[in-house]
């Protein structure tokens, strides 16, 4: 797998974001959590990815399994709808780590300015099914992953190493 | 992707406006967004958009109002209607008044996408259909004139045929179905193409006229013949001259004309020094010619010189096929010299116009169509342009119950200058013909205002 070659860091697990709670929608509102990512995103890292358990959504969706900032610093994914449990299923470790795996990818793809692609293989195409998210890789097409590595150096060289 | 496909999103609640647009931003799209319908109207000006998200409830202007302004301008713009509050009736209000879509808020992220996605596949199509028709219509085109009829394909080939000798061709048919042109395509497949083409309407002019614009005239040759002046035939050297009307030309001109033919010479007036001519000569009448041999009116032997190749055009209502291929291309032409950007004729309008009998032919279809472009305050053409010219022509002309062609064209000619208070010079533009064949008319149905 040719992705992102840079170290990973893994900050404290943080508090259940309650202040992004929709009681009337018993979701949390993933760009409330979102803006706390970005406030709390240090200047010693290039990018800073958050991932909870809880179900997201914006305003306009039902629900959502990630948001970033397009080009920008943070991005957050959810497992909630991931998780084979939400659908009523037996549980599947290994299958929601792959998932996970993807939709971290594909927002971080997101914040290094991707959009989302046409192949069926491609990470950065759209999925906002289960389904969608076990019929691509984990992978980025050629054309994403010439357009990523350009980027990460782009953004290497602004931080100065 | 070669461009981003552009969506406006209008709604009055700013977090639906930020959610959304950075959703679709992260989809690839391009967003506008909007807060309101004024402003929507004015970026809609400024811009090309592909698709319109619009909430449904909004303080000045709601959705619906909204739309209904947009469709005036743009009626093919994809608009998916959004509100929060779904109920059928508006649902079904919105769908009737031309929303593509009404999804309720919060969306279904995958509803979202796939109705977005089927919009932008649609409009690919769209845009692909209208690719092809006008390569379709390339292939039904033979230099400026386009047919799919069976007898306008073999006048093509015949063109193509007779273009590569120099025989002289007598071209036939009524008023404004194109005898110029066909003479024109006859002159570019022609090994002459690079000389000039001179055409000559032979029924405008007067006889001594007529005959010095043919032949031209030495200095001093008759009052006001200031310097000498070279004929068309002689600029038409090694090229093709184009005589039009020519049933209607006088008794001795119509013998110069055969001296020319015969000799290949032709003699200035005021001159007696024959002049050698290498041109081809393409006539055209929409006379019968074979009746005025009869009546006496038209010279056997130079109708014989001339008939070598007969080329018939057929009226436009024996080819209804070609109607909406016709107008397909004036459209473009018209859009093009205006500025304008009509797409189409809308259906009931079509049907008017495959009806209606076309006297007037081609040039007629044309001046309707330029009309119409022109009047149009969309990007279709509808009974409201199409009406006043056609609809009133059609209801007058079928009043009679005599359907030959001479009464079909007086009761035409009368009808266009009645709606036309009489004015000559715009009755004779909307007819396409000029200003003395008019009068002609005028004179010889014995068409008079009062009476009208």
């Amino acid at each position: 797998m040719d992705t992102i070659h840079i170290p990973v860091r893994v900050l404290p697990q943080r508090e259940s974001p309650v202040y992004a709670f929709d009681p009337d929608r018993k979701q949390y509102y993933s760009t409330k959590i979102l803006r706390f990512i970005v406030n709390s995103h240090g200047d010693d890292a290039l990018r800073t990815i958050g991932i909870t358990g809880v179900d997201l959504f914006i305003p306009i969706l039902t629900y959502v399994f990630g948001e970033a900032q397009l080009d920008g610093k943070a991005a957050i994914v959810s497992g909630a709808r991931l998780r084979q449990e939400y659908y009523g299923l037996k549980p599947d470790r290994r299958l929601y780590v792959e998932r996970l795996f993807k939709e971290v990818m594909h927002e971080l793809g997101h914040t290094f300015g991707l959009t989302h692609c046409e192949l069926d293989n491609c990470v950065m195409r759209l999925s906002n099914t289960v389904a969608g998210v076990d019929k691509k890789t984990a992978d980025f097409c050629r054309n994403h992953q010439d357009q990523l590595d350009k980027k990460i150096k782009e953004v290497e060289r602004a931080y100065g190493k | 992707m070669a461009s981003k496909p552009s969506i406006m999103i209008v709604d009055d609640e700013e977090i639906v406006r930020t959610s959304l647009s950075s959703w679709l931003l992260e989809d690839g799209y391009e967003v506008t967004t909007c807060e309101g319908g004024k402003p929507a109207l004015e970026a809609l000006g400024n811009k090309h958009y592909d698709l319109m998200l619009v909430d449904l409830k909004m303080p000045e202007m709601d959705g619906l109002e909204l739309m209904r302004e947009v469709k005036k301008s743009w009626p093919d713009m994809p608009i998916i209607i959004m509100t929060a509050y779904a109920t059928v009736d508006t649902a079904v209000k919105a769908i009737k008044e031309g929303a593509y879509d009404y999804l309720m808020k919060p969306f279904d992220p995958e509803e979202i996408s796939l109705t977005i996605r089927k919009i932008m596949k649609q409009q690919m199509l769209e845009q692909e259909n209208v690719f092809l028709r006008k390569e379709l219509a390339k292939q039904f085109q033979f230099h400026q004139l386009y047919s799919k009829n069976k007898k306008m394909q073999e006048i093509f080939e015949l063109i193509k045929t007779v273009a590569k000798t120099d025989v002289t061709v007598l071209i036939h048919g009524e008023t404004g179905t194109g005898k110029e042109l066909i003479a024109r395509a006859i002159h570019a497949e022609s090994l002459r193409k690079d000389r000039p083409f001179i055409p000559v309407s032979c029924a405008s002019l007067t006889e001594t006229l007529l005959e010095s614009e043919l032949f031209g005239h030495e200095k001093g040759s008759f009052t006001g013949a200031s310097n000498m002046v070279k004929g068309m035939f002689e600029m038409a050297d090694r090229g093709t001259i184009f005589l039009d009307e020519i049933g209607d030309i006088s008794p001795k001109l119509q013998m110069d004309l055969l001296r020319v033919l015969e000799t290949k010479e032709i003699v200035r007036i005021g001159s007696t020094l024959p002049i050698p001519v290498d041109v081809r000569v393409i006539a055209a009448t929409n006379k019968d010619l074979g009746k005025a041999i009869d009546a006496g009116t038209f010279r056997e032997d130079l109708y014989y010189r001339l008939n070598v190749i007969t080329i018939d055009i057929p009226p436009l209502r024996e080819k209804p096929e070609d109607i909406p291929l016709l107008i397909d291309q004036l459209i473009e032409k018209v859009n093009i010299e205006t500025g304008k950007s009509v797409k189409r004729v809308s259906e009931d309008a079509m049907a008017l116009l495959m009806q209606y009998r076309w006297p007037g032919n081609i040039r007629e279809l044309k001046n309707v169509i330029e009309r119409s472009v022109v009047l149009a305050k969309e990007d279709l053409i509808t009974l409201n342009e199409i009406g006043p010219c056609v609809g009133r022509i059609a209801r007058d002309t079928a009043v009679t119950g005599d359907m030959s062609l001479e009464a079909m064209e007086r009761s035409h000619v009368a009808a266009v200058l009645k709606q036309n208070n009489w004015n000559i010079s715009t009755t004779a533009q909307v007819l396409g013909i000029d200003r003395t064949t008019l009068y002609k008319k005028i004179k010889k149905y014995n068409l008079e205002q009062d009476k009208q």
